[in-house]
């Protein structure tokens, strides 16, 4: 088990965090959703605690807790007062090896977990096109499929699923302790030998098996036309390398390329698109350099009235066309930068992001020193990494998303 | 601020500072990290937006940093973002709030935008015309999205012809009517000294803020003329109100009457409503309506202090086919804790969340200049910060059986559904 500690002594309280390498990104095949129906049953009670009872402790002393899935990892944390972390470790050490199933807690969390999709997809059309975005995006790797899965795999997933994947993937070679607050580095070390140095070691680590996206060839396209559209959208997902699979310096450079293109007010799709063509209300673009695989920037407008959304993608094409003409300059290149090092700055002020950072850098394959370094990184790049960058943007890796109002349904 | 309660007070770190032009704020200093935030609020906020014209406390909030001064829009977004700094305005239900997070090296420039953007806004045609049609946008996708329609729905039964039932947000059709003059208008009634309020935590000492404070705030008028809002209590108590949608989910929103925040029976209402639907994962609408029957993903209750008509209310959404249930659930849980009110073992545990959890508050400076706004809004003192959690752990069990049956009394609920439930009527108020 790898150990972070980030020590903030300015609240006597900490953040305390268990994640583990495998996210939806390894439910098996037909068994889509396994890792965040798991994460929902982690929730269930142990051999040595009974369901709720971790739930009620941390409530009685004044914590808060959760739990996310994502892609890559799955994570657990508490917020405590400092002098609670050590029965904090105590419960996560046990529910790393000691989850208790039975078909009774199973049944009703599995409907809980169809309703938190109905919730966030069914009614949602916008939600809806992000799926068939990815799904068309990734032909063959799994970040194609929803986290929470698809309705119709959750609907059959039962406690022998979740078991054999817990078996799997909650072992201590796969998980990595972070923990944020008012504590040193010498206290977390007792601490954990106390907890989950006591459970047994698996001698190595799962291995994830991730099919390699091919190299794309067609440009795709996506429309979902829905009655319940009022504000019709533009989005177009590229897939590029992630932080892990770049070379040096690359997820960097396509960070600052994003932040030029669609960081806010004063980046070039807004100026263009929104304040001098006066084509969308909005616009902006995304990379999203965590993941463990190659991964996805994402552009986006949103259509002022009466404007096409074929329209709006000429629009958006001659912005990016005008950016692989004239690249960018030094100045474009130091504002993206000291706005992306100054977030840095702003994370510090908060204990809990600075542990999701490390959690996610490090349930990724990244490393301590990866984190530290990124400001220096991220001001180390030349208009030449962007211009660079900019030649991953290209249509064949991309799939366009029209979101539509369906006139004859309305 | 930070260290324990117990071991050091949270009052006396928090200063004082009054500026020589006569603005006062509240200052926790602290260099940990070389940051400032500044949060303040003016009163009034949307429930101040003219009748025909909802959204005009969010435009105005809006436009502030849409240009000032001599920098044009463009240009003032690009002074913030060549500093790094967060500035942005907000028209909530009762109040006009500013919100500001500098790098310590930029506070200087950060403090001097800031005053440009409350003094001399410039509410230029180009931007104005911009963001209208962005908050359009945002009100056309909330038009057609279950959560904000049972809001909407609930909010029009509950307060008819009061501030109240418009969204802060603004409504389709009346943010197009919105002009300059009224954005004029509106800043020159709301952003006034007398109502006032400023909290700011960080690297930063007290002379250097109270300079800042003259520059930002002296400049404005003395007395805000805000409109007087009425008095309502939630009406249609008893009603159920469905709104035919195509989804495969019932949207549920019900609540009735609430507590006044300064009102005497306030914290132990705050320990029943915790009790009720406050805790995630502990309370007894989780347990009822999520943990034991899977009914749905998020169900809740929460004391909501408006102004002029405090409430309680809640929320959850289920499978259309067994929002019949999930409702009678829900209901049930309200009539079960006014008859019986919470149990000893229950009060306990609720209170010692709301004690100890109080301390997550002040972990960062944003959080703590927030709660230090609220608590000066609220009417509190400093003292409160150590004053709080002793309040709490007074509440007996006799406190919270009184106050569970004054605060659910009748259990009448006004409910709104959103989408096709099965076995659920329209029901008028009783």
């Amino acid at each position: 088990m790898d150990v972070v500690v980030i020590p903030d002594h300015r609240a006597p309280v900490v953040t305390h965090m268990v994640w583990y390498r495998n996210g939806s990104a390894d439910d098996p095949r037909g068994k889509s959703g396994i890792a965040h129906f798991l994460e929902h049953l982690m929730f269930k009670g142990t051999q040595n605690h009974q369901q709720g009872e971790f739930s009620h402790l941390v409530s009685e002393l004044g914590g808060q807790e959760n739990a996310f899935t994502s892609y890559d990892f799955t994570a657990y944390f508490q917020r405590v007062a400092r002098e609670h972390l050590g029965v904090m470790m105590e419960f996560e050490a046990d529910r790393m090896t000691g989850l208790n199933l039975t078909d009774e807690v199973v049944a009703p969390e599995r409907e809980v977990v169809m309703e938190e999709r109905r919730m966030r997809t069914e009614a949602d059309p916008a939600a809806q096109l992000d799926e068939a975005l990815n799904a068309a995006l990734f032909t063959h790797h799994s970040y194609g499929v929803p986290i929470i899965g698809w309705g119709h795999e959750i609907e059959t997933l039962d406690r022998n699923d979740a078991l054999a994947y817990y078996r799997r993937f909650y072992t201590p070679e796969n998980a990595i302790l972070v923990v944020a607050g008012d504590i040193e580095t010498p206290e977390v070390e007792i601490l954990a030998r106390q907890t989950y140095g006591k459970i047994p070691a698996r001698g190595e680590a799962p291995v994830r098996h991730r099919p390699r996206e091919p190299e794309p060839r067609a440009e795709r396209i996506v429309k979902l036309a829905d009655a319940k559209v009022e504000q019709p959208q533009f989005e177009r997902i590229y897939l590029v390398p992630s932080a892990r699979t770049a070379e040096k310096g690359e997820a960097e450079a396509l960070d600052v390329l994003a932040h030029h293109l669609g960081g806010g007010q004063t980046s070039l799709l807004f100026r263009r698109l929104v304040l001098e063509r006066k084509i969308a209300v909005s616009a902006g673009a995304y990379y999203y350099a965590d993941a463990v695989d190659e991964s996805r920037f994402y552009v986006y407008a949103l259509p002022a009235e009466g404007v096409s959304l074929d329209e709006l993608e000429r629009g958006l094409d001659d912005v990016l066309d005008e950016l692989r003409r004239d690249g960018v300059s030094r100045e474009d290149v130091d504002r993206a930068a000291t706005r992306l090092v100054a977030d840095a700055v702003y994370a510090q002020d908060n204990q809990t992001s600075l542990a999701r950072w490390f959690g996610a850098a490090l349930a990724n394959g990244g490393t301590v020193e990866d984190v530290l370094g990124w400001s220096a990184r991220i001001e180390a790049v030349t208009v030449d990494d962007v211009a660079k960058a900019v030649k991953w943007l290209q249509k064949r890796r991309a799939v366009s998303g029209f979101l539509l109002k369906d006139e004859a349904a309305a | 601020m930070n260290a324990p309660a117990q071991a050091v007070s949270r009052a006396e770190r928090v200063q004082h500072v009054v500026s020589p032009g006569g603005i006062s704020a509240w200052l926790v200093e602290d260099y940990a990290v070389p940051l400032v935030a500044m949060e303040f609020s003016f009163a009034g906020g949307a429930a101040q937006d003219p009748k025909g014209k909802a959204g005009s406390g969010a435009l105005l909030a809006a436009l502030l940093d849409e240009g000032a001064g001599e920098l044009p829009a463009e240009a003032f977004h690009r002074a913030l973002d060549d500093h790094a700094i967060r500035l942005s305005f907000s028209a909530e239900r009762d109040e006009f709030y500013g919100h500001l997070q500098t790098l310590a090296r930029h506070s200087d420039k950060a403090f001097e935008l800031m005053a440009l953007a409350l003094n001399a806004p410039r509410f230029d045609a180009e931007p104005l015309e911009r963001v209208r049609r962005q908050l359009n946008a945002v009100l056309k996708r909330e038009s057609r999205d279950p959560d904000s329609m049972a809001a909407q729905a609930w909010r029009r039964a509950a307060w008819p012809n009061h501030p109240y039932a418009r969204s802060s947000r603004g409504e389709l059709g009346e943010i197009e009517s919105v002009t300059r003059d009224d954005l004029v208008a509106l800043r020159g009634k709301m952003l006034a000294r007398d109502t006032l309020k400023v909290a700011a935590v960080g690297a930063i000492d007290a002379p250097t803020l109270a300079r800042h404070l003259d520059a930002l705030f002296a400049g404005l008028p003395e007395k805000a003329a805000l409109a007087p809002v009425p008095h309502i209590d939630v009406q249609a108590l008893g009603r159920r109100i469905v709104v035919d949608y195509d989804v495969p989910q019932a949207n549920i929103r019900f609540g009735r009457p609430g507590i006044a925040r300064r009102d005497p029976d306030y914290i132990p209402a705050m320990v029943v409503n915790h009790i009720l639907g406050g805790g995630a994962f502990t309370s007894r609408l989780w347990q009822e309506v999520r943990e034991k029957r899977g009914l749905t993903y998020s169900v809740y209750s929460s004391l909501a202090t408006a102004d002029h008509s405090p409430c309680f209310i809640g929320s959850t959404s289920t499978k259309n086919e067994r929002a019949a249930e999930s409702l009678s659930v829900i209901e049930a849980e309200f009539v079960r804790l006014a008859a019986e009110g919470p149990t000893a073992d229950e009060l306990e545990k609720a209170k010692k969340y709301i004690v100890g959890s109080y301390a997550l508050r002040f972990d960062t400076s944003t959080k703590i200049a927030g709660h230090l706004l609220q608590l000066q809004r609220e009417g509190f003192g400093a003292d409160y910060l150590d004053r709080r959690n002793s309040e709490v752990e007074a509440v007996t069990l006799e406190d919270a059986r009184r106050v569970a049956k004054r605060l659910i009394g009748d259990a009448k609920l006004l409910v709104a559904i959103v989408g096709r439930p099965e076995g659920v009527s329209e029901q008028s108020a009783a």
